[in-house]
């Protein structure tokens, strides 16, 4: 079995060290909120202006002045800290968060990252702090499924999808494995139930096994 | 300052074509009443920057439903509640210029503190840098973005005194500051006006000095 949803935001954040500033992106990173420790000192960070944002509110509790990057009503934790828009994007653009984790429509082998855009003719576009977060934060994780619903790879070696920023991905979390973006080329770091010769086969791309 | 009694006497005046600057990230900081007030005034053929394009039928999606709007310029239309800006969007009646949230904000604070242009990394090598200006800087590239500033600012705030200091809730700040320095005319909605000297100076986040009118709702 592939990891499912919930398996890979575990994964996903075993690999964010204690004490970081994160920003997790809307839809599936969100989830990565769920798996870090508590005790871990890991602050999140929410480009409408929050930092030690604390879990959703329960049903009955929201504050409609109280929301995520998704408009879901969420908590602060003791030490939280509101901020205008210009001072939490200073936050992402001047290299203080040390983590974010995105959504991805494509990462290429050079680490392109597309995930704002279709580029349909009848899409309407709508980036939001992706960009800001892409070239921003210190390490920029991005967190997917590897086969797009017809069964095509979402790593690929050049992004077809409008970019959101050139060679901004660090590490790629998916079901099946999980990838590192080096300068020579993706390395691949650990496989969830896949062989690695059906992987790179269906990759279309050089890998490197850098398996322990 | 003027401390308003209506909703409508905080929008009096605005003329058409106006670029209208309104606060608030989905309905958090949205001033909804002013933006009826709006409505009510009648002023038309409007450029609206705000971070999103309207959300549910209330606030800026009930401004756009009724025609009022040429063109938005947001960082983020599409949602899953945006319904009247995408039917607008896609039967061609509204111009839409998408802006990298983090350069909405860059643009206005520049606006409201007499900046020129600054040099941003974000976009660099995207849809939304083509036919940009950019320079490498120690190395990196960045391209050239200019300030916005608006005729009117529409905003929601939480308390202000009768000096116009603002106070802000939680989330709800967002655009709030940095449109309240950026407009010709700055109009804000808040929960209670309070005598002045009844705010902690230390806690005020909006100076009066950027205030024009405030009204209670």
């Amino acid at each position: 079995m592939s990891l499912s949803k919930s398996a890979l935001a575990a994964v996903v954040a075993r690999d964010i060290p204690p004490g970081s500033y994160v920003n997790l992106g809307i839809g599936l990173p969100t989830l990565v909120a769920e798996h870090l420790d508590p005790t871990s000192g890991v602050v999140l960070h929410t480009e409408n202006g929050m930092l030690n944002m604390g879990p959703a509110a329960e049903p009955g509790a929201e504050d409609p002045d109280l929301t995520n990057a998704g408009k879901i009503p969420v908590t602060e934790l003791p030490g939280a800290a509101y901020f205008h828009h210009a001072d939490s994007f200073a936050m992402m653009r001047g290299g203080h968060l040390d983590v974010c984790v995105l959504g991805a429509f494509q990462v290429s082998a050079r680490g392109d990252l597309a995930n704002w855009h279709t580029g349909a003719p009848d899409a309407i576009p709508a980036v939001g702090g992706a960009m800001d977060l892409a070239i921003g934060a210190k390490r920029v994780f991005v967190m997917t499924t590897m086969f797009a619903k017809d069964g095509s790879p979402k790593i690929v070696p050049e992004c077809t999808y409008p970019l959101t920023a050139p060679a901004c991905v660090d590490r790629i979390y998916t079901d099946v494995a999980t990838l590192q973006v080096t300068g020579a080329g993706l390395e691949v770091l650990e496989l969830h139930d896949i062989e690695y010769a059906t992987l790179a086969d269906r990759l279309e791309l050089p890998l490197k096994d850098a398996r322990q | 300052m003027i401390v308003c009694s209506s909703p409508d006497e905080a929008v009096e005046g605005t003329a058409d074509g106006s670029v209208v600057l309104v606060s608030g990230f989905g309905m958090a900081g949205m001033p909804v009443d002013l933006v009826d007030a709006l409505i009510r005034q009648g002023a038309t053929d409007l450029t609206v920057v705000s971070n999103n394009a309207g959300n549910g039928d209330t606030g800026l999606a009930a401004l756009l439903a009724a025609g009022r709007v040429r063109k938005v310029v947001c960082s983020f239309p599409r949602q899953s509640d945006s319904w009247v800006f995408d039917g607008l969007f896609r039967a061609g009646q509204i111009e839409l210029e998408v802006v990298p949230q983090g350069t909405l904000a860059e643009r206005l604070r520049a606006g409201g503190a007499g900046i020129g242009a600054f040099y941003s990394p974000t976009g660099v090598g995207t849809l939304l840098a083509e036919g940009k200006e950019t320079r490498e800087i120690n190395g990196r590239e960045y391209v050239l973005e200019y300030p916005i500033r608006g005729d009117l600012a529409l905003i929601g705030a939480h308390r202000a005194d009768r000096m116009g200091n603002l106070v802000y809730r939680k989330t709800a700040r967002n655009f709030g500051p940095l449109m309240a320095t950026a407009a010709e005319t700055v109009a804000v909605q808040v929960a209670a006006v309070v005598d002045t000297g009844d705010l902690d100076p230390e806690a005020v986040v909006t100076p009066g000095i950027y205030v024009d009118r405030v009204v209670a709702v």
